[in-house]
């Protein structure tokens, strides 16, 4: 969209076949004339976990601010901005058991302090004239309107659950749960693995020989097993692999072994019927 | 045989199946023996886009009635695009126009109607409509 707008050429970094991305590609892309760098911290469809302090340290030689998606990131992982010096970071309530239709935007003081607000609304205007209107400080100058209040209280509600949980607890626990998972479902012949990174988050997506994994999901679901299929909105990423999409499991802290076995006989039952 | 015949025929034999699995592969079945769709019609301009599942529709007009063949890169999507494909094909445009596909409710396959399912199947059978409205100007 900011192409569209400012006539910005976007750049991908490349990645391997495993889902990783390649970081002396990366780095060979960075230059003065680069804006923006923009990454995922962890990939939706695969769960690569990208190494983000060395793709902002990079950046940073070259004076590129960095956004991070965190929004695989922050529910399976501890994340902490300053350390990290992410320039922005994003990501959703309702990815970290909060509430729809609210999100978190971060960014350096410095930057939001430079940029104009986007909108416009009560609370963001400090002083209205008909010649000249003085914005707000921040954060206000950013929070058109009446906020969403009731959701801004559920997430930080959300948060406080997490952080009692303590998200190192949940990274271990989820941990283990993938590793059983990888381990158990590679014993089915049929299944592909896609997205194999060495750093991953709790996500398997995967392949069965000869379907197409709508039928893959329309099995499991008979099944009472939730796994979303399809592109997961990263077409390209599916383009360079040939594939239509995959399948994908994305385990959480509230999951279980029991459950992945149930997993494990869903899809060989989906193996034994779509063959 | 009219649309709704055709429909209630199989409801039907769909009645003989006493759980999901049973109708599921028959689904399956049905996807297999679909006729593919003709080689030169499974391009770009057939192509009904779901957000998952491809599906591609071709019409033909021939005696006053419309024949479709169709076909789809998932199983499943193929099994049900078949069912869709006998009831409607066959008819005259008036009467795909006018008709109501309740048997997908009545198999209990409403779910993959709905726009979230997003498998083209909703599309399609807009599509074939549309096809049947051509044919009549
Ligand atoms: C990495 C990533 N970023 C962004 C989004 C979109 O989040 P939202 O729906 O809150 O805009 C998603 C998921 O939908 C995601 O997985």
């Amino acid at each position: 969209m900011l192409c569209e707008e400012r006539h910005a050429t976007l750049k991908v970094i490349p990645i391997n076949s495993r889902g990783e991305l390649l970081m002396d590609s990366y780095r060979e892309m960075l230059n003065e004339k680069v804006k923006l760098v923009s990454v995922n911290y962890v990939s939706n469809s695969f769960g690569t976990i990208n190494p983000i302090q060395e793709i902002i340290e990079s950046a940073h030689k070259f004076g590129i601010p960095v956004l991070i998606d965190a929004a695989q990131a922050v529910q399976h992982l501890a994340v902490d901005v300053s350390e990290m010096d992410a320039d922005f970071m994003a990501f959703s309530g309702h990815k970290m058991y909060g509430p729809t239709g609210i999100g978190v935007l971060y960014g350096k003081e410095k930057w939001l302090n430079a940029m104009p607000p986007f909108q416009a609304g009560g609370e963001m205007i400090k002083t209205v004239g008909f010649d000249k209107t003085f914005y707000n400080d921040l954060p206000f100058k950013f929070e058109a309107g009446t906020p969403n209040i009731e959701a801004s209280i559920c997430l930080g509600v959300a948060i406080d659950y997490l952080n009692s949980i303590g998200l190192d607890r949940i990274r271990d626990y989820e941990e283990d749960l993938l590793q059983y998972g990888i381990d158990r479902l590679s014993t089915i012949d049929e299944l592909q693995f896609v997205g194999t990174a060495e750093h991953k988050s709790s996500v398997i997506s995967f392949n069965i020989d000869g379907s197409h994994p709508y039928d893959v999901g329309v099995i499991l679901d008979q099944l009472g097993i939730a796994v979303r299929t399809g592109h997961h909105c990263t077409q390209p990423l599916m383009d360079l692999f040939g594939i239509p999409g995959t399948v994908r499991a994305s385990l959480a802290f509230y999951n279980t072994r029991e459950e992945i076995d149930t997993l494990f006989h869903g899809i060989q039952k989906a193996v034994q019927m779509l063959k | 045989m009219t649309i709704n015949e055709i429909q209630d025929e199989l409801i039907e034999e769909f009645s003989l199946f006493t759980d999901w699995m049973e109708k599921y592969e028959n689904i399956i079945q049905m996807g297999k023996d679909l006729p593919m769709i003709d080689d030169k019609f499974r391009k770009e301009e057939n192509l009904i886009r779901g957000c998952q599942a491809k599906v591609w529709l071709h019409g033909d007009f021939k005696g006053g009635k419309v024949y479709f063949t169709a076909d789809s890169d998932a199983i499943i999507t193929k099994g049900l695009v078949s069912m869709v494909v006998k009831v409607l094909s066959g008819h005259s445009p008036e009467e795909i126009m006018q008709s109501e596909l309740y048997f997908v409710d009545k198999l209990g396959l409403r779910e993959h109607l709905s726009m979230t399912r997003s498998n083209g199947l909703l599309s399609m059978i807009k599509q074939m409509k549309i096809y049947a409205m051509a044919f009549v100007s």
